[in-house]
């Protein structure tokens, strides 16, 4: 029997599972020839032009460390920042709404939309949203969500999953986005070419009205400054400045990490973020907003402040850096086991290197198959060199291995293949005398790989290293025979 | 309230092990080295960059340049406060609408004209970006967001070369909005495509002081 005591930290819920092992959902997503062709092609673009922008900046590093630096702040200091927040957001007459988990934002949410009875929202894109899958909720309720980034309409147009965090459809190329809009959007130009200036109008067309009419809005935030009270977000087409301006309601959803403790942290991240994320000098639209302003902007503004396992992963003093992130998706583009297997493989709303350590922390190594995650990686340390705030996120995904390892200790009767061939190893190398015993059977090796020298099944679990390469046949003597043969003929 | 006791006491007992913080280390650039004509000149490079159409101006010239810029524009709207000595050189087929506190314009109206016109508050030349804070020359957010040109003066004075000179020059807690060339996006295949939901035109007159 397990105890729930009041205030221990609670596992997360939503969209931030992987629910089959990391291996298999990749080697389904590997079969696909044309996701990996759009993959390639849109990472290696956005990591050079990430590359240029970020080389412009003299002081890129001392921005990482501040960065750095003022998120552990935040960190340290959560519940103080939190209360700040409140204080200063709700004193501008916003107001503040707190969520233990996905089911209850999604209530709170669903609330507040039916006090001002209607029964469709447009959405900005948000990761929060997506972590509690408010939209299906929201469906469910019988209230219809529009996605109006470009990218969230081309996923839900195309009834799919985004697969990326910035660029939710970064598995498709221009001629599925023109399939996806000819056949969703009824009024669309039946002469609609690939041309993405043209999609891009066809966007602006299908959503104009919605904009214009739209009396709820639903946001993400990227920052909260504490000492002032005031949210901002961060984005590109201006869907972003529509939701945050015309309607007369504004719901925001935002997770409880993403509080900064001071408006000039601002000048560190809005440097940070852009050149990080989409690889410019600046995105073309920010906006920030400080509760209501009387005659600009909606009047009816609220915040809903998610925990949803961050608590979680905050206990954990090894990994909690991973709460830093402020989803720039950098980690994801210089990924080379997300550039072949693209974000679906990862299960969760959040996927890449991040994914992989955020989605068991928020959730529990023991949740479905998210034990899987952290083994997603070469462990290259690509991620940490692109992290703008220096999440050392090689390490925690060997912490976390090391976590799901124990966390499987002494359930097994029998010991596994992977335990006795541990066994063997520590025996083997554990002294000269075993290695060189087992040295000897270096020709057995020869003669099993045969007149090609090449070994092309190994049994057992082994079996997994040759299923797509060849082991060369083993030389006849060992390097340290070598090396005495050659020392006693000098 | 029991949601946000409950929050707060996980994060308590969370941080049980009581992480101290370390101090912030500042060492990135806050002050700018160059001198002002090259700080314009920087704004000018990027803002180009964006796809915006840019003119640097004595203050004299301004009427003629919006004039010239907006020739094609039936109606034409303008924050109240506005200097309307900008408006002076339009001729009189164009419509010009106020919005401010005696007249708030419906967005269907803004909706319905062809162009903008704002001051804007603080820019960023390094970044490219101006930032308009929704003082009475500026007007509240929607104005210069509806309406498919934009066309924003930005006085020379108001020019800083680095982002952390223009957080001392903000009030941040007024609605902000930055901006950073013409309403774009890089959704599809990772190409930057300028005009999507915000102006598709952006044209920036840099006055420089009288």
């Amino acid at each position: 029997m397990t105890h729930v005591f009041l205030g221990m930290p609670a596992a997360g819920q939503g969209n931030l599972h992987a629910s089959e092992p990391f291996p298999q959902a990749a080697h389904h997503e590997l079969g696909n020839t044309q996701l990996r062709a759009n993959l390639r092609h849109a990472t290696h673009t956005i990591r050079d032009k990430r590359l240029k922008v970020v080389g412009e900046l003299p002081d890129w590093e001392e921005l990482r460390d501040a960065g750095e630096a003022i998120k552990n702040f935040s960190m340290a200091t959560l519940e103080q920042r939190l209360e700040e927040f409140e204080r200063n957001f709700t004193a501008a007459g916003g107001t503040i709404h707190w969520a233990r988990d996905a089911a209850e934002a999604n209530e709170i949410v669903t609330a507040l939309i039916r006090e001002q009875q209607v029964a469709e929202v447009v959405k900005v894109k948000s990761m929060a949203t997506q972590e509690i899958g408010l939209n299906e909720h929201l469906e469910a309720q019988g209230i219809d969500a529009y996605e109006t980034d470009l990218a969230e309409l081309i996923v839900q147009l195309g009834h799919d999953k985004p697969s990326h965090i910035l660029v939710p459809a970064i598995h498709r190329n221009r001629t599925e986005v023109r399939d996806i809009f000819l056949r969703e959007m009824p009024e669309v130009d039946p002469e609609l070419t690939d041309d993405p200036p043209r999609l891009a109008e066809a966007a602006r067309r299908h959503l104009r009205k919605k904009f214009l009419t739209a009396k709820v809005a639903i946001s993400g935030a990227n920052f909260a400054l504490a000492d002032t009270g005031t949210l901002g977000v961060v984005e590109s087409e201006g869907n972003g400045r529509m939701c945050l301006t015309l309607p007369e309601t504004l719901i925001t959803v935002m997770g409880i990490e993403k509080v900064l403790p001071s408006w000039r942290d601002l000048e560190v991240f809005m440097q940070l973020l852009p050149r990080s994320s989409t690889g410019e000098r600046m995105n073309p639209y920010s906006s920030l907003w400080t509760g209501v302003t009387p005659g600009d902007g909606p009047q009816n503004v609220h915040l809903i402040l998610l925990d949803n396992g961050r608590t979680r992963a905050l206990s954990d003093r090894v990994a909690r850096s991973a709460l830093n992130c402020i989803r720039c998706s950098a980690c994801m583009n210089v990924c080379p086991v997300y550039e072949r297997t693209g974000g679906h493989a990862y299960g969760s709303t959040y996927p890449g290197p991040i994914g992989a350590i955020l989605s068991p922390l928020l959730t529990g190594i023991e949740a479905e198959e998210n034990n899987s995650l952290p083994y997603a990686s070469s462990l290259c340390g690509a991620c940490y060199e692109a992290c703008p705030v220096k999440i050392n996120i090689p390490e925690i995904l060997v912490h976390l291995r090391a976590e799901d390892v124990d966390s499987r200790r002494g359930q097994a009767r029998l010991p596994s293949q992977m335990d006795l061939l541990m066994k063997g190893g520590s025996w083997a190398l554990g002294s000269g005398k075993h290695l060189g015993l087992l040295e000897k059977a270096l020709p057995l090796g020869q003669l099993a790989a045969g007149r090609r020298k090449k070994i092309k099944k190994l049994p057992g679990i082994a079996a997994g290293w040759t299923a797509s390469r060849d082991i060369p046949a083993p030389p006849s003597k060992s390097f340290r025979d070598q090396w005495n043969a050659e020392k006693r003929s000098q | 309230m029991r949601a946000k006791e409950e929050i707060l006491g996980r994060i308590r007992c969370a941080l049980g092990d009581g992480p101290i913080p370390a101090e912030i280390p500042r060492a990135y650039r806050t002050g700018s080295l160059l001198p002002d004509d090259e700080v314009i000149e920087l704004l000018v490079d990027r803002l180009v960059d964006y796809k915006a159409g840019v003119l640097v101006l004595d203050a004299a010239q301004a009427p003629q340049a919006v004039a010239e810029i907006l020739h094609a524009a039936r109606t034409v709207v303008y924050p109240q406060g506005l200097d309307t000595q900008l408006l002076g050189a339009l001729p009189e087929t164009v419509e010009l609408i106020a919005d401010g506190r005696q007249r708030q314009l419906s967005v269907a109206e803004l909706d319905q004209a062809d162009a903008v016109i704002t001051s804007s508050a603080v820019s960023i030349a390094e970044s490219g970006t101006i930032i308009l804070d929704g003082s009475a020359d500026q007007g509240r957010r929607a104005i210069s967001l509806v309406p498919d040109h934009h066309l924003c003066v930005v006085p020379a004075s108001t020019i800083v070369q680095l982002l952390p000179e223009a957080m001392e020059r903000l009030t941040i807690t007024r609605p902000l909005t930055w901006i950073s060339g013409p309403s774009a996006t890089s959704d599809i295949e990772l190409e930057r495509v300028e005009g999507v939901h915000g102006p598709r035109t952006l044209d920036v007159l840099i006055l420089r002081d009288a």
